[in-house]
């Protein structure tokens, strides 16, 4: 079977033969699958992605030159900042998700989704939710919480659409024309899951009017509960999810099969079933009961294992095709995402570790931390998938250009690079200033010293962004290229001769 | 019980379900049913382009795409 599908394949992904499409069209075994709730979402990854981190260059400007936080409260880095966050993770990252899972769901489980109005509804859905974030942050409406700072009004939309989301993500696997489910759909499914429950437990909350409530835990509880939401929005939105993405598209891109498909699912039941109990790492040295303070360390060093495991599994996958990275930058923004993993999900259980945590604690390790996971992981990720994605679902052989593909593969290193690195500076910086006493029992610096001497790293960290930030244009650059261009060759011979207009 | 005696056996038992799960995973029986999962991703090129082919058949004809929710 393997060969067969292999050599179907090379015919079928990598060149995209439309030419054999007339051919198939008469056999009507074979499902037509919904890809445009797909392209919808792809198209939308990449404007969340521009719009997301051009709030997140503008925020990082804001630290270097605190100037640029006008009198306009809307501006104000305070109110930005949760929309940056959300505009990444959950516009960006969510729409990477959905699309890369509703198209992956149908793909190996060989069936249509379930509706077409339903998966309309989950875009326009979803795209709504995005709005409401984009217009009540800025204004302030905000119930504090971090990454889950939207008030109740669109906390009860999300948990609509989400509900929508499970409904014909489970209800396509239950209809599967295969009898197995691959393992992308089971990282899919966990991630639908739990998120489902973290957003829903999280956000409870009284009302007391229209954009205001009070949540209904208290105190330690209320830090533990919005920990455990915290880092298992890390654990199952941006890590579950995105291997999902990984664990279709770097074969696919790869041209064979994961590395070991055992391993894999050792991976999955290891992975969640850890990452749950790992959020109390947020809280060390807090009110929270030191017990639970090292339950939560502890279980955050396990969590290297599976971590580990997964990143091993998406590398060697290559093995026997490295040279492939020679040519291909969309596998190499795969395999470097997972380095990125690799190195982010190293440092976490590190700096899980009391003791380093209470040097790198409220300082900018963290933030460098956060986005050496969102920008080397996460984001690149979803970037390598969604170039081999786009053309496949507009019909071309292949993006508009590779070496444009080339060009914000680096740039997306290089800037990666820059923040983490800076970040790390600045943390290690930070906390050792902070810590620092005189023989007579004083502190050695003042904080405003301590920030005075970050700002070297804050440029950096601009500049790194802004790179990062510049790679994602030239990426639209090239999906509007992609789109556009072979239009107008179709449109030039309507004849027939080309073959992609004589399978019409 | 005591509450602690079963928290104590809860952890015995997810540790026996993990050691199952790897015996059963890795067992040679079952080699051939993961050789074959591994490959569903390489398994419905037809059906992509099938569908492929009906979204270009039906930007010629100027079709609505809610026409496919009939074919389906």
């Amino acid at each position: 079977m393997s060969e067969t599908a292999m050599s179907s394949m090379d015919s079928g992904t990598a060149s995209s033969s439309l030419v054999q499409m007339g051919v198939d069209k008469a056999t009507l075994s074979h499902p037509v699958y919904n890809y445009k709730v797909v392209r919808q979402f792809a198209v939308m990854t990449v404007v969340w992605g521009i719009v997301g981190m051009l709030v997140g260059v503008l925020i990082a400007a804001q630290l270097a030159w605190p100037v640029l936080n006008t009198e306009l409260p809307y501006l104000h880095f305070g109110r930005l900042r949760p929309l940056h966050t959300n505009a990444v993770i959950f516009a960006f990252g969510g729409c990477a998700l959905f699309a890369s899972s509703l198209f992956v769901v149908q793909r190996t489980c060989q069936v249509r989704l379930i509706s077409d109005k339903l998966a309309a509804a989950v875009f326009w859905g979803w795209q709504l939710v995005i709005l409401a974030a984009a217009i009540t942050l800025p204004l302030g409406l905000t119930s504090g919480k971090e990454y889950a700072e939207l008030e109740w009004p669109v906390d009860l939309l999300i948990t609509v659409v989400w509900v929508l989301y499970a409904i014909l993500y489970f209800g396509t696997i239950m209809k599967r024309k295969v009898q197995h489910i691959y393992v992308a759909n089971w990282f899919f499914g966990a991630f639908i899951i739990t998120v489902a429950v973290l957003h829903i437990v999280n956000s409870l909350a009284i009302p007391a009017g229209g954009f205001k409530s009070y949540s209904i835990y208290a105190g330690t509880v209320d830090a533990m509960v919005q920990w455990w939401y915290g880092h298992n929005a890390v654990g199952f939105f941006l890590t579950a999810g995105f291997l999902g993405i990984m664990y279709y598209f770097v074969p696919k891109q790869a041209e064979r099969p994961v590395y070991s498909y055992r391993l894999s699912i050792v991976h999955f039941w290891a992975l969640i079933a850890v990452y749950i109990w790992a959020g109390p790492h947020h809280l060390h040295y807090t009110a929270l009961p030191d017990w639970a303070q090292s339950l939560g360390m502890v279980m955050s060093l396990i969590l290297l294992a599976p971590s580990w495991g997964g990143m091993i599994n998406g590398m060697m996958t290559l093995s026997g095709a490295w040279h492939k990275l020679r040519t291909d930058p969309i596998l190499r923004f795969l395999v470097v995402s997972l380095s990125f993993y690799g190195m982010s999900t190293f440092e976490g259980p590190m700096m899980s570790i009391k003791t380093v945590n209470a040097l790198s604690h409220y300082t900018d390790w963290t933030i460098g931390h956060v986005h050496s996971g969102a920008l080397g992981w996460v984001a690149m990720v979803s970037i390598g998938a969604m170039y081999h994605l786009l053309p496949i679902l507009f019909g071309r052989e292949r993006m508009y250009s590779i070496d444009l593909i080339n060009v914000h593969f680096w740039m997306s290193t290089i800037g990666t690079v820059l923040y983490i690195a800076s970040m790390w500076v600045n943390g290690i910086l930070q906390g050792l200033m902070w810590r620092a006493y005189n023989q007579d029992g004083t502190l050695t610096y003042t904080f405003v010293e301590s920030l005075q001497a970050s700002y070297p790293g804050y440029y950096v960290r601009l500049i790194g962004g802004g790179i990062f930030f510049l790679g994602m244009l030239i990426m639209a650059y090239n999906l509007y290229m992609t789109i556009t261009t072979d239009e107008t060759a179709e449109e030039q011979a309507p004849s027939g001769s080309q073959a992609v207009a004589g399978t019409a | 019980m005591d509450i602690n005696t079963v928290r104590g056996l809860t952890t015995l038992l997810l540790l026996i379900a993990f050691i199952g799960l790897v015996i059963v995973v890795y067992s040679r029986s079952n080699k051939s049913r993961f050789d074959e999962a591994a490959n569903l991703p390489f398994a419905d090129e037809e059906a992509h382009r099938q569908t492929m082919a009906q979204t270009l058949a039906e930007r010629e004809t100027g079709a609505d795409t809610a026409h496919k929710e009939k074919q389906a």
